[in-house]
């Protein structure tokens, strides 16, 4: 089965995020950046599935040559091959610029494929949006925010995550597929896998040469703004016993905020 | 005219698809334009009435065999043929499960850029400022979209719905021209929840336990209180759901869910930047935490420096007496 996990570099998680009101961007100095967590998962089913069932399993990024390091990350967890798009663009929050870059260098370049896997979301832009483009694009059936997969032959089905349950879809093969949290653990790399990702050159496709024309790669946001949300102030302690806490808790939430 | 999607499952209409037609018609007020409502699949005359009081002026029905099992190819296909007739100015989605699924399937059939989980439509000269949380709500974003038509999704709990009093008007029906043989995925089967369980995104009060919980037996006590108040849904922290004592599909957070409701109950957790994320956006947060430094207080409206353990039980005493008056 051949199998490419698209993935993305983004702040950690338990970053303070600054934002250049100005540049209207986020301030990057100071900001550690990691593989996106759900990559994580769609890169560790693509290795189960690969040690299941044989193949290769190929990881490719969008973005400036710092995406590197997650590529080699892949590399280490056990990728057959990395490649990274190389976009000067930075973060233009617009997926569906993203999907055309990626629908476009798989015809050109990676047409055979079986299995397209994802991150549900790239954490920060939180769009959700590129895995449906790029199945739409490519007339691919699509699984979005999958915590079981199972791939028989040309089929597959995926288990799904809803508001207050699950829903299992079936589609066939090639198709696109989107990790939740929940589909498995991820393995760590090996120190053996990391020295041997050091040394691999990784291609480097620049994306103005896939064949996009300007309108396709310019961005479909004009971003007018940034800002950070006002900041909650804190409220009031309630003391006393539990029981006299538990009163004045409920009579404020009703008198006061008006909630309950 | 702008487009909103109805999702509707079962024959019902969710709450989040009529605060987006809400928010729309709101919106579309100030723009000079009408709003149509699209439904997909069968037996949905009913829920096409109850469109008109939520802002809608004209219902579209699409009908076709493609369509009775939900297939995101299938929707996608309808929809850009009805917006390929009536030449919408936009199409608005609610950003739930179904709508996150959907919209950017339809963004990139339409070659329009699409705005996610929108927390604020603005019309100004015109045009439409959309204002979307990243990074799980540490910053906003304000922008608008080049492409025509504009896509967009609106986040659930978050505007309000509109009744305008009106109880019906033109529904249109339409067969839709997709083919199930053209469809390659579908959805095989819906798996509730276990009790129909309101998942986090959609309650409007969440109790929310951390590592303070101590264990996963302890979680019980958040299900009885979320069994007394209406609407009300179990959340989590990202270490309770790690450490196993709950289901991921609880944890709220920049790796869990981002939700917004009027009360937000935090039991035991001390406040993460990455939790915090997730729900500051709540309207009222209340903190439950025997270490009076826990970050959590910064942003709680109300807090408790107790052991969480001694202040349920009155607390579930006191929202019974207050619910039953």
């Amino acid at each position: 089965m051949n199998i490419f996990v698209f993935v993305k570099r983004v702040p950690d998680t338990e970053s303070k995020i600054k934002i250049n009101r100005e540049a209207k961007s986020i301030v990057e100095e100071g900001l550690s950046f990691i593989l996106n967590p759900y990559d994580e998962f769609a890169l560790e089913e693509a290795l189960r599935l690969r040690e299941a069932q044989g193949g290769r399993v190929t990881v490719f990024c969008v973005g400036g040559e710092e995406c590197l390091t997650v590529l080699r990350k892949g590399l280490a967890m056990g990728a057959d091959e990395a490649v990274l798009l190389k976009d000067a663009a930075g973060e233009t929050y617009d997926g569906l610029r993203t999907a055309r870059i990626l629908a476009k260098a798989l015809q050109g370049k990676y047409p055979e494929f079986d299995l397209l896997l994802f991150g549900k979301q790239g954490m920060g832009a939180d769009n959700a949006q590129v895995p449906s483009m790029t199945a739409e694009l490519l007339g691919l059936p699509q699984a979005n925010v999958v915590t079981k997969l199972q791939v028989e032959g040309r089929a597959g089905t995926a288990v799904r995550e809803i508001e207050g349950g699950e829903e299992k879809v079936e589609f066939s093969l090639p198709a696109v597929v989107s990790a939740q949290k929940g589909l498995n653990e991820p393995r760590y790399e090996t120190l053996k896998g990391i020295m041997a990702a050091k040394k691999v050159q990784i291609p480097v496709v620049p994306v103005e040469e896939l064949g996009l024309d300007a309108a396709e790669l310019a961005a479909g946001l004009e971003i007018t703004g940034l800002d950070t949300p006002s900041e909650r102030k804190a409220g009031r302690v309630l003391t006393g016993a539990p029981e006299e806490a538990a009163r004045e808790l409920a009579r404020l939430l009703r008198s006061e905020a008006k909630v309950l | 005219m702008i487009l909103v999607y109805i999702e509707a499952r079962e024959g019902k209409v969710k709450k989040a698809a009529f605060e987006a037609l809400s928010e729309t018609r709101r919106r579309a007020d100030e723009l000079g334009t009408e709003v149509g409502g699209a439904l997909l699949g069968k037996g949905l005359e009913a829920a096409a009435a109850e469109a008109f009081a939520r802002g809608a002026h004209k219902v579209f029905l699409l009908e076709g065999e493609a369509l009775d099992a939900y297939s995101a190819e299938a929707e996608a296909a309808a929809l850009s043929e009805l917006a390929a007739e009536i030449h919408p100015e936009a199409v608005f989605f609610s950003a739930t499960s179904r709508g996150k699924d959907l919209a950017p399937r339809l963004a990139a059939r339409l070659g329009a850029s699409l705005a996610s989980d929108c927390t604020r439509l603005e019309v100004k000269d015109g045009r439409i400022e959309y204002t979307r949380p990243i990074f799980a709500g540490k910053a906003l974003l304000t922008f608008r979209l080049k492409s025509s038509p504009q896509l967009g999704s609106l986040r659930p709990n978050v505007f309000p719905l509109l009744d305008t009093g009106r109880k019906d008007g033109e529904v249109v029906k339409k067969a839709a021209a997709v083919r199930s043989d053209q469809v390659q995925g579908r959805v095989a089967e819906v798996l509730a929840a276990k009790g129909g369980a309101l998942d986090v995104t959609e309650a409007e009060v969440i109790f929310s336990g951390g590592r303070g919980m101590k264990g996963p037996e302890n979680f019980a006590l958040l299900e009885e209180l979320s069994d007394i108040v209406p609407r009300a849904a179990v959340g989590a922290s990202r270490s309770a759901v790690d450490s196993g004592w709950i289901d991921h599909h609880h944890q709220v957070g920049q790796t869990g869910k981002t939700v917004s409701p009027n009360v937000y109950f935090a039991f035991g957790i001390s406040g993460a930047i990455q939790h915090l994320a997730g729900m500051s956006s709540s309207k009222v947060i209340v903190a439950v935490n025997k270490d009076p430094e826990a970050p959590i207080f910064k942003s709680a409206d109300y807090g408790i420096v107790g052991d969480l353990f001694q202040v349920i039980p009155p607390l579930k005493d006191e929202l019974k007496k207050l619910l039953a008056e």
